[in-house]
């Protein structure tokens, strides 16, 4: 392309400027139902799984729930989504319905991908959403190859590429990486540093473990965020974004979280102690925190949050009542979509 | 009513734990995502979190009781304005409940109780694949003149032809923009379509492929050289994973318009980590098309046809063939369909399947045997999936004989792929057993005299040949 020719980028991004910019009451009341949203649909498949409901691989994003509800404020109509296998709540976040995403999820025929993928392969082209990819750092090269379409087509959007810090240590990440800076694509790169890669912590797998210097000697600039603070992904994620649509090239923002259920449903959770995990969730909790900003700021009611509380629990009892009800696939799509 | 907590299942084939620990005590305060208990089997350890706001009315399952059948009720939680009196009331209910919700293929017993969940139909048997029927190659009207070009002239002039007619096609790859290819098939094209549509790329290949595949699920039609495709064995997560397996997982919803393509099969005195045929290797994936061709007439058409498949298509090239030149009609729009072989030599006393570099061995090979009278048929397959098993069979019933000549090695190749649909659709028809011409089960060695030994040979045709006919 054209902009490789160009001498190496060499700006960086401004530094933050003091303190993460409030959320309008209307920013934290939506931020606060999507995470809502995500964490009781999280706990509603959980419970399915373990009544047998849901076979296979369950990777639950709770605990997460502030990084992909804050970056899809940050984007815009037409912005690509692509992650891998913990991808319930990125679905959820781009408007994909609930029924369909746990539909898919027992398998059944009107799941996203007509029961033919599973928790770890969903997709909406509707939504923007690619995937749903359950090898470990593919997803990164793919979005890289969207951000490539962007550009290609010269219009402005971005695509979003979410990854683990265990996905972080993937060849094909670094492979992305050079081609996006190289040719100025338009692609956020979001690392969910959640601490463990399955057992193994980043401290025991990554030499380097500031996670957003992994772009350094690409030129991409990267900056860590609070990413149990909705508010702060929201702000650098768009700052990333605006600096992506100026053509300015890949950005990586690290996002520190955690997860709190185990990897998948079975996990054997030696690998971290309770008192970890209870202290992230009584003092970071990304819900708790929105929820005590919204009383605080008086942004609504404790009644009006409980009404919040029963409409989420609804739509999530609703997607369960469907997903428990739907029939399985015809034995028809065995073969079908396999070519167009 | 009082909410059942239910003995979960840790993984689909758990039917029963330990409950190991409660970590809450009845009349406790609970809200959703609170930890309540802790169960155990040998593997691992799962928390049971709360799922509804309220207080802990009553355990069901005191800890440290081994064994408990998933899916058993372990405790109540009441809501708030629930009292303790609730519990009895709800009791019998609340072991029907679990019945109903059991999961579908644990036992027998609850799946006949269960009416709530579809009978799983995992013990309905398949139904047949489909079959496609693919078109005939197109007319060649009276008169048209044909052109003498290489084999890499061709493939040149289908991507040029197809990045002229669509916009959304372009070429990425190595080396094949300002050096002109590695050999010198994207000759031209840099100087024609300019930089945003002929890529160098880094040399990463699991890289830039995935970033093919990318551009190909958000509307792109990539097309992706190889250098050889030798060194795409570090991209075939990203063929195989991506490309080939998205449009199934999603349901039909994301294609992939790709062509990966890239010189295929032995070269010449380069050793075995350049020297080998992957046939096999991805003919062997569903999701994928797979096209060797063995002229330039075929290399352009289904060249021209790969490129406007929606679907990922590995074309395999071969390095030796480049620069054997052929005739090729000279059509606005020459494209061949995908998925049909060709008799390239007609003859009633034998079959000979090949294609690509194999071509050339079956060919002097069938001359060879005309001298001797032996007529043999020559069916160039052309593209290996989806393979015409319908031109082969046919041609076997005429002659009763097969001999399948690839470079590639025999076990869980392509020729006992051919061996096998013939035995199974033509087998009453055999005057003898399929004979394999392979390469011999060797990496390929450097020396000449080895390689050349490693490799089939026309010599090794024709006596297969001449064995099947038993003479
Ligand atoms: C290439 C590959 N290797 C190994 C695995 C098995 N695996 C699945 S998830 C996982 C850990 C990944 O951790 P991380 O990237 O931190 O993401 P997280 O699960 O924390 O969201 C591993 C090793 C895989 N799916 N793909
Ligand atoms: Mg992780």
């Amino acid at each position: 392309m054209a902009v490789a020719k160009k001498s190496p980028n060499t700006e960086e991004p401004a530094a933050p400027e003091g303190p993460i910019a409030d959320f309008s009451k209307a920013q934290e009341l939506d931020a606060y139902r999507m995470m809502l949203t995500i964490r009781r649909f999280e706990e509603k498949a959980g419970q399915m799984y373990g009544m047998g409901l849901i076979g296979g691989f369950c990777h639950l994003y709770i605990g997460q729930e502030a990084v992909v509800v804050g970056m899809q404020m940050a984007m815009k109509e037409g912005d690509q989504v692509i992650t891998g296998y913990r991808d319930h709540g990125h679905m959820i976040a781009t408007g994909m319905d609930a029924k369909g995403v746990m539909a898919e999820l027992t398998g059944r025929t009107h799941g996203y991908s007509k029961g033919k993928g599973g928790s770890m392969h969903m997709f909406s082209k509707e939504k923007g959403f690619y995937g749903g990819h359950g090898i470990v750092g593919a997803q990164v090269p793919l979005g890289t190859g969207l951000a490539f379409a962007n550009r290609y087509r010269g219009n402005d959007n971005i695509s979003v590429t979410y990854f683990g810090d265990g996905a972080a240590n993937q060849g094909q990440v670094y492979e992305s990486f050079n081609m996006a800076e190289l040719w100025k694509l338009p692609a956020i790169y979001i690392i969910e540093n959640n601490r463990y890669a399955m057992g193994t912590s980043v401290t025991r797998a990554s030499a380097e473990t500031n996670l957003s210097r992994r772009g350094l000697s690409f030129n991409i600039p990267g900056v860590q965020v609070d990413g149990m603070d909705v508010r702060a992904v929201k702000a650098a994620g768009d700052k990333a974004a605006e600096w992506c649509r100026a053509g300015k090239g890949p950005f990586i923002l690290e996002m520190l979280t955690y997860r709190y259920r185990g990897h998948s449903m079975s996990d054997p959770a030696k690998y971290r102690t309770r008192e970890e995990v209870e202290k992230v969730r009584t003092m970071h909790d990304p819900i708790d925190m929105a929820r005590h900003r919204i009383l605080e700021r008086k942004f609504a009611s404790e009644d009006e949050l409980k009404k919040i509380d029963a409409d989420v629990r609804s739509l999530v009892n609703e997607a369960a009542e469907f997903a428990t009800n739907d029939p399985e696939p015809d034995t028809a799509e065995l073969y079908t979509d396999i070519y167009r | 009513m009082p909410t059942e907590v239910l003995m979960p299942a840790l993984s689909p084939t758990m039917e029963k734990g330990n409950l190991a620990k409660w970590l809450k005590k009845e009349g406790d305060a609970v809200k959703s995502g609170d930890v309540i208990a802790e169960i155990e089997t040998d593997k691992a350890t799962m928390e049971v979190e709360a799922a509804d706001e309220g207080t802990l009315g009553k355990i069901l399952v005191p800890e440290g009781t081994a064994d408990v059948a998933v899916n058993t009720p372990i405790a109540l939680i009441l809501a708030e304005g629930e009292d303790k009196s609730e519990i009895k009331a709800s009791k019998p209910s609340a072991q029907q409940k679990a019945a109903e919700s059991a999961p579908p293929a644990k036992s027998e017993k609850t799946e006949a109780k269960a009416p709530a969940t579809p009978v799983p139909k995992s013990q309905e048997k398949a139904p047949e694949a489909p079959e496609t029927k693919v078109a005939a190659d197109p007319d060649i009207p009276a008169g048209t003149e044909m052109v003498t070009m290489t084999m890499r002239e061709a493939l040149r002039d289908a991507m040029a032809e197809e990045m002229r007619r669509d916009k959304d096609v372009f070429v990425m790859g190595e080396e094949v923009a300002e050096y002109q290819g590695a050999y010198k098939v994207t000759q031209g094209l840099l100087q024609e379509f300019g930089d945003k549509r002929v890529i160098d790329t880094p040399i990463t290949e699991h890289g830039f492929a995935g970033l093919g595949v990318g551009a190909a699920l958000a509307g792109l039609k990539p097309i992706v050289e190889f250098m050889t495709w030798n060194f795409a064995m570090q991209a075939i997560d990203q063929i195989i994973n991506s490309a080939a397996k998205t449009l199934y997982m999603s349901g039909g919803q994301m294609g992939c318009p790709i062509v990966f393509r890239g010189p295929n099969g032995a070269a010449a005195r380069v050793a075995a980590q350049h020297s080998q045929d992957y046939s096999a290797w991805y003919s062997h994936i569903p999701g994928l098309k797979v096209i060797a061709p063995s002229t330039a007439a075929d290399a352009k058409g289904l060249l021209k046809a790969a490129i406007r498949d929606p679907n990922p298509v590995v074309f395999l090239e071969n390095e030796i063939l480049y620069g054997h030149s052929s005739e090729v009609p000279k059509l606005d729009d020459f494209v061949l369909p995908i998925g049909k072989a060709k008799i390239a030599r007609a003859g009633s006393d034998v079959t000979l399947i090949a294609w690509s570099m194999g071509m050339t061995y079956a060919l002097k090979a069938a001359e060879e045997l005309a001298g001797e009278g032996i007529e043999a048929e020559v069916i160039d397959l052309r593209t290996l999936k989806p393979m015409d098993t319908e031109t082969i069979i046919a041609s076997v019933k005429k002659t009763g004989r097969a001999v399948t000549v690839e470079e590639g090695w025999a076990q869980s190749g392509v020729g006992a792929e051919i061996a096998a649909r013939i035995m199974e659709q033509a087998f009453d028809y055999l005057d003898a057993p399929v004979a394999r011409v392979s390469g011999k089960e060797v990496p390929m060695p450097y020396a000449a005299n080895l390689e050349k030994l490693a490799l089939p040979s026309v010599a090794e045709v024709v006596e297969a040949a001449k064995a099947v006919c038993y003479k």
